[in-house]
């Protein structure tokens, strides 16, 4: 459904610009996408504080588990995948409040919601931004965490790989949980009770790959099953943040 | 016989136990305004929201050139532009930023469009500045320099001359002039007289 019959800007002293016409068009999907990206990372990088939040916390969690169990190396290694996981999972968790909450506040998401856009894939760009903000950092300083719990360096590429897989089904599973408490206040203990369970496969099946690319072993058939739960994350998750950031705009 | 752009039919909608709309109707041509007034709490925002297919009436539809507009939201959504009382911009970015990321969402922009449409409600000088140091005023500026990029054919405005002083009252009304002379239609919500010489084609009140 379009309106038809409106002459091309007639009347309008800003008909200088061809652009302005009513024929320039609506944006290419990807490109709005991309544009919504570029403005996440854009005000993301204005305020860097809130960037070091989650890095800071990962840190902070796997430095206090060699002086609450034990600085014994050996013990260490085969309580890292756990240690690296836990830690993974609530620091993804301390971005994620604000994944939709000022977007909601400010009227944003009314306007993506408005915009004629697909909103599944605007609040797509938004979740690989908070991927890509939040998920990736963690991935990337995974391997000196993982060191400092004795892990030996030649796990280090798998758990980066395994690290990029799991942070971003991480991430997608999230936005579902951040779309459904949009509009609740003090919604983060509710956000947690809702996206952990959620998590738990990635959980398992990630700390399982971690486990076993620290002992040398082959980890493909963890990883297998860790990027399946992407693949499903992918596919289901930006509908289902969609239809909830609905929901909480009526 | 011609269709109307936009149509109302029996809204009824319910906030709790509240009955906001009551059974609204109205018909809007190409190139008319509908002022919408009413006390705080009426329902004005309420109804725009409806209007927009943000919220679904419990009775009743929305028609746009005689079609029901939930057949097809997004298509009647690109031919649309809200702006509700609060302009939708971020603190963090400048006004030339917010405009670029706002309207670049919907449609293809070009620099010298984005200029243009600046200069023409007096945010030429300023748009550099980030959003967090301009005045309220200064902040509906730069939502109604969206307004004049959008060329959308329904404009749906929320209270859109609050916060300004007689300069930018002025340019809303010549807004939404040219609006008019171009066959778009308008929905307007405000307490206050229309702004330039703009005539509300009718009047709808709603009772609290």
């Amino acid at each position: 459904m379009s309106i038809t019959g409106l002459p091309a800007g007639v009347g309008s002293s800003l008909d200088a610009a061809p652009s302005l016409a009513y024929g320039a068009g609506p944006a290419p999907v990807l490109a709005a996408a991309r544009l919504a990206l570029s403005r996440d990372l854009t005000l993301a990088f204005r305020k860097r504080g809130q960037l070091l939040q989650p890095l800071a916390f990962f840190a902070l969690i796997t430095l206090l588990f060699p002086l609450a169990v034990s600085p014994e190396l050996s013990r260490l290694r085969g309580i890292a995948p756990g240690v690296l996981w836990v830690a993974a999972m609530l620091a993804s968790l301390l971005a994620l409040e604000f994944l939709f909450r000022d977007d909601a506040h400010d009227g944003t998401l009314e306007q993506y919601a408005l915009s004629g856009q697909s909103l599944t894939w605007l609040l797509f760009a938004k979740t690989v931004a908070h991927w890509l903000l939040t998920g990736l950092p963690l991935a990337l300083m995974a391997p000196f965490a993982a060191m400092s719990l004795g892990v030996p360096a030649s796990a280090v590429p798998g758990i980066v790989l395994i690290m990029v897989v799991g942070t971003i089904a991480l991430s997608l599973i999230g936005a579902i949980g951040a779309a459904l408490t949009l509009g609740m206040k003090r919604s983060g203990a509710l956000l947690a009770l809702l996206t952990l369970p959620l998590s738990l496969p990635v959980l398992i099946y990630g700390a399982r790959a971690t486990e076993l690319a620290i002992a040398g072993n082959s980890y493909v058939a963890p990883l297998q099953l860790l990027a399946a739960l992407l693949v499903l994350a992918v596919t289901l998750a930006p509908l289902a943040a969609a239809s909830a950031v609905r929901i909480s705009l009526e | 016989m011609s269709v109307n752009l936009l149509e109302a039919e029996n809204l009824q909608l319910w906030r709790g136990d509240r009955h906001v709309l009551k059974g609204v109707g109205f018909g809007l041509g190409k190139g008319e305004c509908l002022q919408v007034t009413g006390t705080n709490g009426a329902g004005k925002t309420t109804l725009l929201r409806t209007l927009c297919g943000l919220m679904v009436p419990e009775e009743g539809r929305v028609l746009c050139e005689g079609r029901d507009i939930r057949a097809d939201l997004p298509a009647f959504h690109s031919s649309l532009m809200y702006l509700g009382h609060e302009p939708p911009l971020k603190a963090d970015l400048t006004a030339r930023e917010n405009l670029h990321y706002w309207i670049g969402v919907r449609r293809r922009l070009a620099a010298a469009g984005l200029d243009a449409a600046l200069a023409r409600v007096g945010a030429g000088a300023w748009c550099e500045r980030l959003v967090r140091t301009l005045s309220a005023g200064q902040k509906r500026r730069v939502a109604l320099a969206g307004l004049a990029l959008m060329f959308a054919p329904l404009w749906l405005l929320d209270e859109p001359t609050t916060n300004l002083d007689a300069e930018g009252q002025q340019v809303v009304g010549a807004l939404m002039a040219e609006q008019l002379a171009r066959g778009g239609a308008i929905v307007v919500a405000t307490h206050q007289q229309l702004p330039g010489t703009v005539r509300a084609a009718r009047v709808l009140e709603l009772a609290s």
